[in-house]
């Protein structure tokens, strides 16, 4: 019997996602429908943020720890002790180890009072790898993207030197490779300095 | 001599100044403590930051060591304030179409013949509120940073005497400080209460005039804080007293005038304010712009770093921000939450921490609070130390001793929105 309620209890789950950046969103998002939720509303606008909330009434609410609006949503937390349907942060002293994580990877996570704990901790567990993923994405993006731009500069000023100096290609790779040695900084320091320096003489 | 790595959050105000003084003037390095200081977004994440122990700790709103022990807008957690960073510093500024209405009403046919500057700046305000809500037909809208702050406390405490109650004539909505001007922008305010430089960048951006300091709400009000997790704060007592001692050091060079130049080109920066200096140094100084017109404006205390013994902290000020809580309908008085927030601001800490260094200490650890009209001397350790003028613009006084009587006496605050 059991499989079925659970996936019941998942499809009527409504988790809404405050984030402007919908990249990100679509990443938490889809780790959600991964795990078996189908009720996810991504909020990206900031601006009547509580409004949207209110109407919407989701179960669990995921924001970027980044966020400034966080402090918004802390408002409706006091005053929503006095309405039908309070929310209260997902913390509990039992699960240190969980907090923690959220915190590190930049979730917070806010729940409908009331509501079981084990039916959140799986919605928190996937947002938090879902962050961390992303944030690895991010970081292995800029990477790329800053090792492609250094091979740019290199390129040119590879082929100002040939130009100049009437070298061959490994004659002037070897050339920048030398001076970068023999002045202790890196290649493409050396590369943007050519690149400069004929942009300055052109 | 060891060093001690403690990493402290803030969010970029100008009463950040102390933690950032000791920080680039090496106060603390000269005690051996390497202070990290981390920039933050939210007072949310401040907290659960220190809660969880991500910070050693962090500035904090005055009010957030006590919500966060009462256990308010999360699990509670025991949270110490040992050390004042700042007393004042925050204005009630309004828009341009509600100053513009108060202007009319300012006019000498108009205006308020007597009382303090300070309760005629009320009556004005509060006038200006009622033509305005009658002309809107819906309530006013009115920016704090966050729920458990003292700026809600002290807009609360102001609307009240004017006999203007939220969720009527007024909503009070949380804004972060730095969007409190887009908010403004976008006609989703009509005035708000917060730190600075976010009055004066209201200001400068035309989109608002400065109408009270609290300063003249109440006098000499703590408004930040250092909070710590009272388990970090015992098990690494060297440190935290290390730490103490360098937090009084830059407080004592912050609150100079002659470093206030200084200052606000630290301020300025990008780690911290990244911000024109020129408009961080009028709140250090006092000297604001009240207007897009230029008008000026020169306030006494209006944010005081160290002097009269601001860094100390009186468990007396706990005790009001308490009763301003349960005024505002946020907590329920008990025996047991009093206990608890006694033991939320900590003069015995700031004691053993700076008494062996020769810091004038007084000799209580709770005042009555609003009782001082003018600087007086008290009695002290090192027998120098003058306190005040401490009032309250409606000539409350609120003695700790007698809290019971002072909520049964004090006008309930109302409630924010979504309460009614």
């Amino acid at each position: 019997m059991g499989w079925v309620r659970v996936s019941n209890s998942l499809s009527t789950m409504k988790i809404a996602v405050v984030d402007p950046q919908s990249d990100r969103a679509d990443v938490i998002e889809e780790g959600l429908r991964d795990a078996g939720y189908r009720d996810i509303h991504h909020i990206s606008e900031m601006s009547g943020l509580l409004e949207r909330l209110s109407e919407l009434a989701p179960d669990v609410i995921l924001i970027d720890l980044e966020n400034p609006n966080r402090d918004v949503l802390e408002q409706m937390f006091e005053v929503s002790r006095l309405v039908s349907r309070p929310i209260a942060m997902f913390v509990d002293d039992s699960d240190m180890s969980m907090i923690e994580a959220a915190v590190e990877a930049g979730v917070g996570a806010y729940v409908v009072d009331g509501m079981k704990k084990e039916r959140i901790k799986n919605i928190l567990a996937t947002a938090i790898t879902r962050f961390n993923t992303f944030s690895r994405l991010q970081s292995e993006l800029q990477a790329t993207k800053a090792a492609l731009a250094e091979r740019k500069v290199i390129d040119r000023a590879k082929g100002i030197l040939m130009k100049a100096k009437g070298l061959s290609e490994e004659e002037a790779y070897a050339l920048m490779r030398k001076t970068a040695m023999s002045q202790s900084k890196k290649l493409s320091e050396i590369a943007q300095s050519i690149v400069t320096a004929a942009e300055l003489l052109s | 001599m060891s060093r001690h790595h403690v990493r402290i959050g803030f969010i970029p105000l100008v009463d950040a100044a102390v933690l950032v003084a000791a920080r680039e003037l090496d106060f603390a390095a000269a005690e051996g403590v390497e202070l990290e200081l981390c920039r933050e977004t939210s007072w949310s994440n401040v907290r659960d930051k220190v809660a969880f122990g991500l910070f050693e700790g962090a500035h904090m709103l005055a009010p957030m060591p006590i919500a966060m022990r009462l256990g308010l807008g999360s699990v509670a957690h025991e949270a110490v304030a040992p050390f004042v960073l700042n007393v004042n510093g925050n204005a009630i500024s309004v828009s341009r179409e509600l100053a513009g209405i108060m202007g009319a009403l300012r006019a000498p046919e108009n205006g308020p013949k007597s009382g303090s500057a300070a309760l005629q700046a009320l009556e004005v305000m509060a006038a200006g509120l009622r033509e305005l809500h009658r002309k809107r037909g819906a309530p006013l809208t009115f920016g704090v940073p966050f729920p458990f702050s003292c700026h809600a406390y002290e807009l609360r405490h102001c609307l009240a005497h004017a006999g203007l109650q939220t969720g009527r004539e007024v909503e009070i909505v949380v804004v972060p400080p730095p969007l409190m001007v887009d908010a403004l922008r976008a006609g989703k305010l009509d005035g708000f209460c917060v730190g600075e430089p976010w009055n004066s960048v209201a200001v400068d951006a035309e989109l608002a005039e400065i109408v009270l300091p609290t300063a003249r709400v109440w006098q000499f009000g703590a408004e930040k804080v250092l909070g710590l997790r009272q388990e970090w704060a015992e098990s690494n007592q060297e440190t935290l007293f290390a730490l103490l001692r360098a937090l009084h050091k830059a407080a004592l060079w912050a609150d100079r005038a002659e470093n206030h130049v200084t200052l606000s080109e630290i301020l300025a920066r990008e780690p911290y304010l990244d911000l024109p200096a020129e408009i961080i140094e009028r709140s250090l100084n006092g000297h604001l712009t009240l207007a897009p017109d230029g008008r000026q404006g020169l306030f006494e205390d209006f944010l005081v770093l160290q002097r009269k013994a601001a860094t100390f902290p009186w468990r007396s000020y706990a005790l009001w921000i308490y009763a301003q809580m349960v005024r505002a309908g946020q907590v329920e008085h008990s025996p047991a939450r009093l206990a608890a927030v006694r033991a939320a601001f900590r003069p015995d800490l700031y004691r053993e921490a700076l008494g062996p260094a020769g810091v004038d200490l007084p000799g209580a650890s709770e005042k009555v609070e609003g009782a001082l009209a003018v600087e007086t001397p008290v009695a002290s350790s090192g027998g120098k130390m003058f306190l005040g003028p401490d009032a309250f613009f409606d000539g409350t006084v609120f003695d700790p001793n007698d809290l019971e009587d002072y909520l049964a006496g004090a006008a309930p605050t109302g409630r924010g929105r979504l309460a009614t």
